[in-house]
């Protein structure tokens, strides 16, 4: 059994990978992705230490972010699509509309 | 054994994660990161949550990801021709701000590491999808039934967020 700071190292590094993401690309589909990159690296670190204390309740967390997220998907891809047909581009340098 | 998979599978998941962030088409992207949800699956396994494995391969690699390339295939996105093949500023700054955050995690794990807790011996038991089961439906049944109004008002946003309107079409803008 390897210690548990090995997979908060490992939640670590997916976290700042999807930090990366966010900040490099520009499609919004990408950048969606990279955001759900970083919300899994975060229910690793969750899973990961309600394991090792034997406590259960943050793997009931671990189930509410899923659901979070779940809805999270359907509204944001329902937001780009939205965005899409006003536009005619997913890339969020063209998207400024709201700019001042 | 355990130590092999988890090496085995944390190289397959940051892989799987850099080379979503680097590829040019977004379908090779949803592709990497269904890759990445599902060594994260097998790395669950190995910390003893057997039912969190099955339902992150079901909802995260299985429905979202569905949802994902739906949307791809449905805007007809053609790939980014110009990511990093020039020189740009911007991706040193964000590359070294993400070396900046990780090394400050580190570091702060790499502090506290006496303090974290070795196995514990209830580890094989609590990931259960009946000790999951029976916390779920006790305990936390509020919230529980609390996500179901969520998801319920998370579909009908969508629906009217992405439902089709012709706009009659304005001449003073």
């Amino acid at each position: 059994m390897i210690n548990v700071h090995w997979y908060l190292a490992l939640s670590a590094v997916l976290f700042c990978i999807g930090i990366v993401g966010v900040l490099v690309r520009k499609n919004a589909i990408v950048i969606f992705m990279s955001v759900e990159l970083m919300l899994n690296a975060v229910n690793l670190s969750l899973l990961s230490f309600s394991s090792y204390y034997g406590n259960i309740d943050g793997e009931i967390l671990v189930f509410f972010s899923l659901a979070v997220a779940a809805s999270e998907a359907a509204v944001g891809l329902a937001i780009i699509i939205a965005i899409f047909r006003n536009n005619l581009s997913v890339d969020v340098s063209e998207i400024n509309l709201l700019r001042w | 054994m355990f130590t092999y998979f988890f090496i085995i599978f944390g190289v397959i998941a940051v892989a799987a994660a850099l080379a979503m962030i680097i590829s040019r088409n977004t379908v090779n992207s949803a592709l990497f990161l269904v890759i990445n949800m599902g060594s994260l699956a097998v790395i669950y396994l190995l910390l003893n949550a057997q039912f969190l494995a099955v339902i992150q391969v079901l909802i995260y690699a299985g429905a979202i990801m569905v949802l994902f390339l739906f949307v791809i295939m449905l805007l007809n996105i053609d790939a980014e021709k110009n990511l990093f093949n020039k020189f740009r500023f911007k991706y040193i700054v964000a590359f070294l701000f993400g070396a900046g955050i990780l090394a400050q995690i580190l570091y702060g794990i790499g502090a506290i590491t006496h303090t974290l807790p070795k196995a514990s011996p209830k580890m094989g038991h609590i990931g259960t999808v009946e000790a999951v089961g029976k916390v779920l439906f006790s305990r936390y049944l509020f919230p529980f039934e609390l996500t179901a109004i969520l998801l319920t008002a998370a579909i009908i946003g969508a629906l009217l967020i992405a439902q089709h309107k012709i706009k009659p079409k304005t001449d003073n803008d």
